[in-house]
Formats: C-alpha cells, structure tokens, sequence
C-alpha cells in the first residue's frame, strides 16, 4: 500500500470513528427524559408533586412501553422519572394511575411504607395495605418504591375491560383511573433511585427489561437539593 | 542451591557461603514479618469476627497471609541478594559465559517436597475448614451435606427479587420483612431463593455467601457471636439497579431480636394472611407482565 492510500486508510477510520463517539454522545443526550421540579405550595416547607403512571406512554422511541409523566409548575407533562425535591420538606404527591393491575410477585409489596403515617388515600379513602389480589379487585398495577427513603407505595389499578382505559399517554382525568395520594419527608440532600416492583416489563425475561431498565419508563431518581 | 546462576569467575565466595547468608537474613526476616502479619493485622484482617463462619474465614486470611510471608521473603531476598552480588560491574564483560548450569538433586528434591507439602498442606486445611464448620459460610445447595450440630436454628428466608433483598421468618407466623434483624448467639440457616433472575445474598460480615436462583433453595448456616451492623449485598449482575441492590442488617441481643421480631409479627399480621404460604422456593407466574408468585404445587402456569 501506498503511503498516500495508507494515510488515506487511516484518515477514514478516524473519522468513522469520530462519526461514532459523536453518535453515541449525541444518542445519549437525547434519549436522557429531562428533570421535572416539584411545584412549590402555599406552604412553607410543603411542594406538591403530581404525576400519572400509563399502561403506554405513546410518545418517544417506545411509546408501547408503561411509564410516568411528570406535570411542571406550568401544568405541561414530561414523560420522565427524573424528579427534583427540595431537602427537609414535605412532598404532596397526587398520583393518576391508568393501567391495569394484577397480583403482585411479591405480596410484601401491598404494604404501604415510608409515607406520612404509613398511609395513602386510594380514590380517597385512607389504606394501609392495597388489595393484591386480582381475582377480588383490579390487582397492583404499579409500585412507587424509594429504597433509600424506605418509601413503598403499591397502585392499585383500573378495570382493563373499563370503557374509557387509556391505551396511550399522556393520559386525561376523563379517562379510567385510580387517584392515589399520599405525603412524604425528603431529608437531607442525595439523588434517591426509585423503581417499581412489577415486573411489567411485558415482552421481556421475567417482565424485568425494557422500561422496568430504563430511566424515564419504570426506573428513575428523586434528586433531593 | 544457587550454583545455577553462579558465574563462578565472578565469586569469591563458595556456593555455601551465599546460601547460609540468604538463610539467615531469610530466618530473621520472616520471623520478623510473620510475627507482624499475625499479631498486628490479622485482627483486623475481614471479614471479622460476628459470626463463627466470619471468624474461621478471617482466621484462614490470617494463617495463609502468615504462611506467604517466607514464601514472598525468600523470592525477594534471591532476587535483591543476585542484584546485589551478581550483577555485572563496570569493566566486566557482560556477555562472558557463566558457570555451566548443571542438575543439582539437592535444590530439586527441596523443590519437590517444599511445594508438595505446601499444595497438600493447604488442600487438606481447605477441606478440614469447609466441613467442619458446617459449608464455613458458603451455600451447599438444597440438601446440605454439613449441617450445624445444633437442633435450634433460627430460619431466615432470603428472597431476592430484581431490585432488592426481603427475609420471611417461617418460625414467625411466616411474615415478611424489608430489614434483616439477627439475634447475637444464634445459629441461623439461611434459605435463600430468587423470584427472578440469579442474584446473590452476600452478607460479607457474617461470612456468608449464597446464590440466590429461582425456583432452588440454597443453604447456607452461620452462628452469631457479636452485635453490629453488617451489609447485604447482592453478588450477581441482576439488571440496572445491581449496584443499588444492598441492604444493612443488625446482629442484636436476643431479648432486642424478640421485641423486634413480636412487633413485626404484630405489625405485619394483615399482610402477612395476604402471602402465600411459606414454601422454600416460589415459582412466578410466566402467564406475562407482573405475575404473582406462587407455591410450585399451586402455580397454574406450572405445566406450561
Ligand atoms: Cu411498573
Ligand atoms: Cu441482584
């Protein structure tokens, strides 16, 4: 080989390489769901949070897949699991849960944990523990669970026979849906992982792939600052 | 034994002299070293001493690391002591050939049995170490052959599920708990299964380690004997939140173990009728996304 057609060679290799990093990169950024703030409240030491939890978000590169959106200040939603929390407050959560449930792998998991006095309102009724049992109810559809802030909050899910289910997001309140609230303390500053515990990560080995692996689906952070 | 690399034009010495003087700085060294090793850190060598299986591991780190130690000396002393003494120096040709290299049954039978002793020696301590202390920490499958002398054994289940460790107390009513609490003095069997994938129930302060496999119960034994907190972690990548997967755990008294296992049990009493029954292992529902767990026997999806 010719020294031109050598440096030739190597030049298109540098630059198929550097095509590549600036792919990568470039595919990075785009696919990392942006940070969504809690809303500041009337009261002090007090944000609310609300967010809806959809059997298909219908929007980005997998809209069959099951995930969150985040509603801003502004009342926009983002389809993430990124969350900001100020440190030492408490957080008002209000939860639209439009998926359909069953019975939980793990039952332990029925129990609500973490929140302020270990309860959450379901369709506003004040519960300890979420019926896990899908021949009884509509089962769990979801589980909003912060280990490092000892949180488990089990969504109990809506008929997927219901007229008006949502088959994509982001879902609307005319819908079928469950309203779950609860309250919690955020403590001093960290970036807090959160997951479900159903595995609903249809299509993939144990339901455990897909969004129940990828931040913005059914994995996320509460960054506490 | 050095004759092999003596060039003996360069030597004024005779082969004997270099070995008794390697021999002795040797000697002294290593007596030096072992000593160190052994008494100043082996304390403090891991996995500690909470359980009897941490304390027999951290006695075999103690006894190899003080064994190495002439091992290491010796290696390093050739080493510097053929620098020092055999190198060429200023003016000496370096290309000039050395002594011929010839046999020496001497330093070859040493060879022999030195290394034959140290492979055999430490096979047989290896052995001795796993099965007396009842699998010493490691999991021994489903059917352990080296069980614990004791008939009093608390059973701790460990379930793993992707992404977290929780522990069911058979001898509690069968209830269910997220935190890991251990009374002091006790021998504890630990039942250790998965609901998914393979995971890994790596208590590396009570020097235990077993594989956590769905639908396989996997034993392992350890006896506490002091009160702390340790770590659990999980020891097989499992999925996006591996690294995240831990938990700490309390070895307590055995009067804090009751209270805390009686206010579980109280606190716990209307999830705990929502379980399944107690089984060593749970096969999931593979029937699609979520999927309860069930007891083998009742799974409907089990022929499938
Ligand atoms: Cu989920
Ligand atoms: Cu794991």
């Amino acid at each position: 080989m010719s020294k031109g057609a050598r440096a030739g060679a190597l030049l298109v290799s540098f630059a198929a390489l550097l095509g590549l990093i600036v792919f990568a990169v470039a595919g990075y950024l785009r696919s990392t769901p942006p940070t969504v703030s809690a809303t500041p409240s009337s009261t002090p030491g007090v944000v609310n949070l609300v967010m809806q939890t959809d059997g298909a978000v219908g929007v980005g590169p997998h809209p069959s897949w099951v995930g969150y959106f985040i509603q801003d200040a502004n009342g926009a939603w983002h389809q993430t699991t990124l969350i900001q929390l100020p440190t030492h407050s408490t957080v008002h959560v209000t939860l639209y849960e439009y998926d359909s449930g069953g019975n939980l792998r793990n039952t332990v998991w029925s129990k609500i944990q973490g929140t302020v006095g270990n309860i959450a309102y379901v369709n506003g009724v004040a519960e300890n523990i979420v019926n896990p049992n899908s021949n009884t109810g509509n089962g769990i559809a979801h589980t909003f669970n912060v280990p490092g802030l000892g949180i488990n909050v089990p969504m109990y899910g809506v008929s997927s026979t219901a007229k008006n289910f949502c088959n994509a997001g982001p879902c609307n309140l005319s819908e079928a849906h469950t309203t779950i609230t609860f309250q919690f303390h955020t403590g001093g500053v960290g970036s807090y992982r959160w997951q479900c515990f159903v595995p609903c990560g249809l299509g993939y080995v144990d339901g455990n792939g897909g969004p129940m692996q990828n931040i913005g689906y059914m994995a996320g952070f509460l960054k506490v600052v | 034994m050095a004759n092999f690399v003596l060039d003996e034009s360069r030597s004024e010495e005779s082969t004997k002299g270099h070995l008794t003087k390697i021999l002795v700085i040797w000697a002294i060294t290593s007596v030096i070293g072992m000593a160190l090793v052994w008494f100043v850190l082996g304390p403090h060598l891991p996995p500690g001493t909470m359980t009897d299986q941490a304390q027999g591991a951290q006695f075999d780190i103690r006894l190899v690391s003080t064994l190495v130690v002439p091992v290491l000396f010796f290696v390093w002393l050739f080493f510097g002591y053929s620098i020092m003494k055999w190198r060429v120096r200023p003016g000496e040709d370096p290309l000039a050939p050395g002594a011929n290299i010839s046999g020496n049954s001497k330093a070859q039978g040493a060879w022999y049995i030195i290394t034959t002793t140290l492979v055999l020696g430490l096979a047989a301590f290896g052995t001795y170490f796993l099965v007396v202390p009842a699998g010493a920490g490691g999991a021994e499958g489903s059917s352990p052959i080296w069980r614990p002398a004791t008939k009093n054994i608390l059973q701790v289940q460990v379930i793993a599920q992707q992404w977290r460790f929780t522990y069911r107390w058979p001898q509690f009513g069968g209830m269910e708990t997220t935190s890991l609490e251990l009374p002091n003095n006790t021998e504890i069997q630990f039942n250790v299964t998965s609901l998914d994938v393979i995971h890994d129930f790596w208590a590396y302060g009570l020097g235990v380690k077993a594989d956590a496999n769905p639908d396989y119960n996997n034993i392992a034994y350890a006896k506490t004997q002091q009160t702390g907190k340790f770590v659990v972690r999980c020891d097989e990548l499992c999925g996006i939140w591996h690294g995240a997967m831990y938990n700490y755990g309390h070895v307590v008294s055995q009067a804090q173990f009751q209270t805390w296992a009686s206010n579980m049990e109280t606190q716990n009493a209307a999830l705990t009728k929502l379980l399944p029954k107690y089984s060593l292992t749970y096969t999931p529902s593979y029937s699609g996304a979520g999927g309860g767990y069930y007891n083998t026997a009742t799974d409907p999806n089990a022929n499938l």
